[in-house]
């Protein structure tokens, strides 16, 4: 099974990282599914990382988290951040099948990232809708 | 799940190695990754126990280059072996598009390859796929052991027990030596991408 992204779609997405999440200060921003496949990815042009092997520490990271959720009766852990002395990652499910992350700084609130990311999520999942697969 | 970007022309494609614990997953990327140093850019990853043995996954990202005008990026994955992490065995498999099972060729071990095939059945089972029509290689470890008098199944009898059924192409290798590791590759790689390729056009 597999699934194909055109131009127009990926741009759409590219478009709504850039606006909502890079032009506000984030650090490195990537799409990706529940594979660990990259769909997207943008960055501010200073922070490079190597984004396969985050992509796909990501999606088991993720996987992993869910499962324990699980486990303790939850549906899901609907917040997941990890903190670090500089650099800090946030993961937002879209839809069932993909995963947004989120590198940013101190220099940006965690409340205000929050709403900026959900606003970006409703707008990806529009794109995604018709090639979601439950 | 294979994904295919038509803007970048790139489609990735999910490769996992499975099999009992201690057969050698982790070493055939290992050798891969010695070998194809100059088409991977970044390290290898891997998420392991103190005592050396794969906790989570290993995981290689590797540029095959052009296939029908695509670029094509293998993500090669290990699952770990041991019987009680199930649960992150399963994880790793989801959207898997290829596999290598790594059997270990050791009579001693031969319950457990057997054991492994069959949660490997149940794992995919899970995500509503087939070990009937997903594409699979098998590859039977450890072959150089037989060199130092260690007991060795036969490749028939490998075949017996693991392949009979599901008739896919098999190798006998050495991750340690590497012999017939990229062979195993290849032949992945070939079954992958033509079980995708109508996506390509």
């Amino acid at each position: 099974m597999s699934y194909t992204l055109g131009q127009q779609q990926l741009d759409s997405i590219d478009e709504i990282l850039q606006t909502d999440l890079i032009d506000i200060g984030v650090h490195c921003v990537f799409l990706i599914d529940m594979s660990g496949n990259i769909i997207a990815s943008l960055d501010d042009g200073e922070n490079k990382h190597d984004i396969y092997s985050l992509a796909a520490l990501a999606a088991g990271n993720f996987g992993a988290v869910s499962a324990m959720a699980k486990i303790v009766g939850e549906g899901e852990f609907s917040l997941l951040f990890h903190k670090g002395k500089k650099e800090n990652i946030h993961f937002s499910k879209v839809l069932t099948e993909f995963l947004l992350i989120t590198l940013f700084g101190n220099d940006l609130s965690l409340g205000f990232l929050r709403l900026k990311v959900a606003e970006s999520v409703e707008k990806i999942k529009k794109i995604l809708e018709p090639i979601h697969t439950p | 799940m294979a994904f295919v970007n038509l803007k970048r022309r790139e489609v990735q494609v999910k490769i996992v190695y499975y099999g009992p614990g201690r057969g050698g997953k982790t070493t055939n990327l290992e050798y891969i990754y010695g070998k194809f140093n100059d088409r991977i850019q970044t390290e290898m990853v891997t998420v392991k126990t103190h005592g050396d043995r794969t906790l989570f996954f290993d995981f290689l990202p590797i540029d095959i280059g052009k296939i029908n005008g695509y670029t094509a990026k293998m993500q090669l994955y290990t699952v770990p072996g041991q019987v009680k992490y199930n649960a992150t065995r399963r994880l790793v498999l989801r959207g898997v598009d290829g596999i290598v099972f790594v059997a270990d060729s050791m009579a001693v071990r031969r319950e457990k390859n057997i054991l492994s095939l069959k949660n490997l059945h149940e794992n995919l089972k899970n995500y509503k796929k087939s070990i009937f029509s997903i594409p699979l290689v098998f590859q039977y470890n450890k072959v150089d052991l037989a060199e130092q008098g260690i007991p060795i199944l036969p490749f028939a009898t490998m075949e017996k027990d693991l392949n009979s059924q599901l008739k896919r192409p098999a190798f006998e290798a050495s991750a340690v030596t590497g012999t017939n590791i990229v062979p195993t590759l290849k032949k992945i790689i070939t079954m992958t991408m033509s079980s995708i390729k109508d996506e390509l056009k």
